[in-house]
């Protein structure tokens, strides 16, 4: 696992970082990675490959190709975004370009639980706070944000003269409790429940030849 | 919050343990393994130093990234050998039955539970792939997961998830004919959107449903997760314990007797509270192209492709970027525009009577000029059965090629995609940008039947014409 040394590890309490805006609903795991990049038994090489056809389209111009963004931690999206393909190389290739938290309005389930394995908090916004989310990211990408797990709030690092402005941000389910007590992945806690695990196998029908039906 | 529904029954009977984050433990009783999503996952576990808890709950098959046309070994492609030979030697490892090239028993993932009868009611069903909900046909509660999901099902036969609301989609009416489940789906996300089911599983249910086989059942659950929601189900019935008696792993004897005895009460009551309830008429429906770039941008064969005006607000910007990258005009008919492939199969529209009624299309016709038409199977046992009635031969006569089974075009991992701005007529389950290999491929999706009557004139046409004449 020593690959995984610089991914997230431990308790996820704070992201810090220079954010990035990906414009736009529907943003499937296809297009996060294509599935020409699968084909392969590692995710070693993922964060090249991240939004391959699209930065291809756009000749250097896609946000994950301006100079401005390398180095970008937060990435800043719209409505159901990772929608389609259940595949955890969408957000591995993500991860392993650099991004370490994703705002948007909405997200596909999948794609959400598969962040949250890796230590990605998906946190949510509505419209409006999106919107001026990434308006300001876009007209100062230098800018340095701060969000704060525990209390959902993500801040911007004041200019001169300014006060610091922030945006409230939610995140679904049991995430941010298991991402503040560094269990978000889960095998250790599933694992744990042997007991409860055997139990539940003694009282399924399908497993008991039905006769507990 | 609902209560009484299928869906709350099959999550109270698996619910493991309330974890502390908030989240449920749910037990896994089906797990689903192919050669694409799980190679990290096995790998994970060794690190881990973990086992495989349930191996004979674990079935494995290769789909993904077999090629169509000549599946001997090794393959041309030496990256898609690697990851077969990796699902080979991870099963061989851990005692997992694996459905290999050869055995009978191989195809998508999707086709191949159901038919060995693997998905029962009341199950709960994973995999590593999004269209698992497929397996919500059944009565099963099915949904697709990332590849540390599949280690963490592999070490716990389990998984930390959050229960979905439940929203009844109610359809009145019986399909016409030359409509089919494919179009009914399609016009379900075309109205309820592809966000629409975020946060929800789908039951769907009504007279229409009820007189749906159980391959259509599966058509319509497989795209769901098409319309957001992560799983998608049919209560069980008479017609559901007709297709699973006799299959290889269905419950034999007495304890057929009893299993039939529990699944028959696992439908959602009469007095079941539903989150949301929409309801729709099969009757009305015409068959339903895609026109864009998501599977919510559907029309009828009958209509025109939307025009701004005619799209609500919320969605104009992807309809905008549907419009340049299809090269399609607003306010032009979907019907006559020229197509140059021509793909039937995949998890959604792979089976024996996906087959049947595209041939009946096909039968006495031939490809158009300049078509590239083939027709892959779902299955090996797909495969037979369709040979032994004639159908490869009914393909093959009217020009279409008869390949090997795999998800083959749906998803460009193998040798079969779509080269430059080539549009395919395609019976598959996603038509996203790029989705079947070329960076500026185009597909419209639709039933097996519209894709043959689109192979057999060129161009998108209404099945309902041809199936008249």
């Amino acid at each position: 696992m020593s690959a995984f040394v610089n991914f997230p590890a431990g308790a996820i309490e704070r992201i810090e970082g220079r954010a990035l805006v990906l414009s736009g609903d529907d943003i499937d795991t296809d297009r996060i990675i294509p599935a020409r990049f699968l084909k392969s038994v590692t995710f070693d090489g993922l964060g090249e490959q991240v939004f391959a056809d699209d930065r291809l389209e756009l000749k250097g111009t896609h946000p994950f190709d301006r100079p401005e963004h390398g180095g970008a931690r937060i990435l800043v999206a719209n409505r159901n975004f990772g929608c389609g393909s259940s595949r955890e190389h969408a957000p591995q290739a993500l991860m392993r370009w650099g991004i370490r938290a994703i705002v948007a309005e909405s997200y596909a389930e999948i794609f959400f639980g598969n962040c949250l394995a890796l230590g990605i908090p998906c946190f949510t916004a509505p419209h409006e706070q999106v919107l001026s989310l990434q308006a300001v990211v876009i007209s100062d990408p230098a800018r340095s944000f701060t969000i704060e797990v525990g209390a959902g709030r993500l801040q911007v690092e004041a200019g001169a003269g300014e006060t610091a402005a922030f945006w409230d941000l939610k995140l679904a389910g049991g995430a941010r409790q298991m991402l503040l007590s560094g269990q978000w992945d889960a095998t250790g806690q599933l694992l744990a429940h042997d007991a409860e695990l055997r139990a539940t196998v003694a009282r399924l029908p399908y497993l008991n030849s039905f006769a507990a039906a | 919050m609902s209560a009484g529904t299928l869906y709350d029954k099959v999550w109270d009977l698996h619910t493991v343990a309330e974890l502390p984050g908030g989240s449920t433990q749910l037990f896994i009783g089906l797990h689903l393994i192919h050669e694409v999503t799980t190679p990290q996952a096995f790998d994970g576990l060794r690190d881990l130093g973990l086992g495989v808890r349930h191996p004979e709950r674990t079935v494995g098959t290769v789909d993904h990234i077999v090629p169509t046309t000549s599946q001997a070994r090794p393959f041309a492609d030496p990256l898609a050998e690697a990851m077969l030979a990796a699902l080979e030697r991870n099963c061989a490892e851990y005692g997992i039955t694996l459905h290999g090239l050869g055995s009978g028993r191989q195809g998508i993932v999707h086709v191949i539970a159901p038919e060995l009868g693997l998905t029962q009611p009341g199950m709960t069903v994973a995999c590593g792939d999004s269209h698992t909900s497929t397996h919500g046909a059944f009565g099963a509660i099915a949904f697709g997961i990332g590849t540390s999901q599949v280690r963490d099902v592999l070490a716990s036969q389990s998984l930390a998830l959050g229960k979905l609301k439940v929203r009844r989609i109610w359809v009145e009416g019986r399909l016409p004919k030359g409509v089919y489940a494919k179009d009914l789906v399609l016009h379900i996300i075309r109205i309820l959107g592809v966000k629409g089911g975020v946060g929800y599983a789908y039951e769907f249910a009504g007279p229409a449903i009820d007189a749906l086989s159980m391959e259509e059942r599966m058509t319509l659950c497989n795209m769901a997760i098409e319309g957001g929601a992560r799983c998608g189900y049919v209560n069980p019935d008479a017609t559901t314990f007709t297709y699973l008696k006799g299959r290889p792993a269905a419950p034999v004897g007495e304890a057929w007797e009893r299993a039939m005895r529990w699944w028959s009460t696992l439908a959602s009551g009469a007095d079941a509270v539903f989150d949301d309830e929409v309801r729709f008429d099969a009757s009305a429906l015409s068959p339903t192209v895609t026109w864009g770039i998501t599977p919510g941008q559907g029309i009828g064969v009958d209509e025109t492709v939307p025009t701004p005006e005619q799209i609500e607000p919320n969605e104009r910007p992807i309809a905008e970027e549907a419009y340049r990258y299809m090269d399609l005009v607003p306010g032009a008919p979907i019907a006559g525009l020229p197509v140059d492939v021509c793909f039937i199969g995949s998890c959604t529209n792979g089976r024996l009577s996906d087959l049947q009624a595209a041939a009946v299309v096909a039968r006495g016709r031939h490809v158009a000029p300049g078509i590239r038409a083939f027709v892959v199977p779902g299955s090996e046992q797909v495969a037979a059965a369709a040979e032994a009635e004639g159908l490869d031969a009914v393909f093959k006569a009217a020009g279409f090629e008869w390949r090997e089974p795999g998800c083959s075009m749906c998803l460009a991992m193998n040798p079969d995609r779509l080269e430059g701005r080539q549009i395919s007529a395609s019976s598959s389950n996603r038509n996203f940008k790029g989705r079947q290999g070329s960076v500026s491929g185009r597909t419209l999706l639709m039933s097996p039947a519209m894709v043959a009557a689109a192979a057999v004139t060129g161009h998108v046409s209404d099945v309902r014409t041809l199936l008249a004449s």
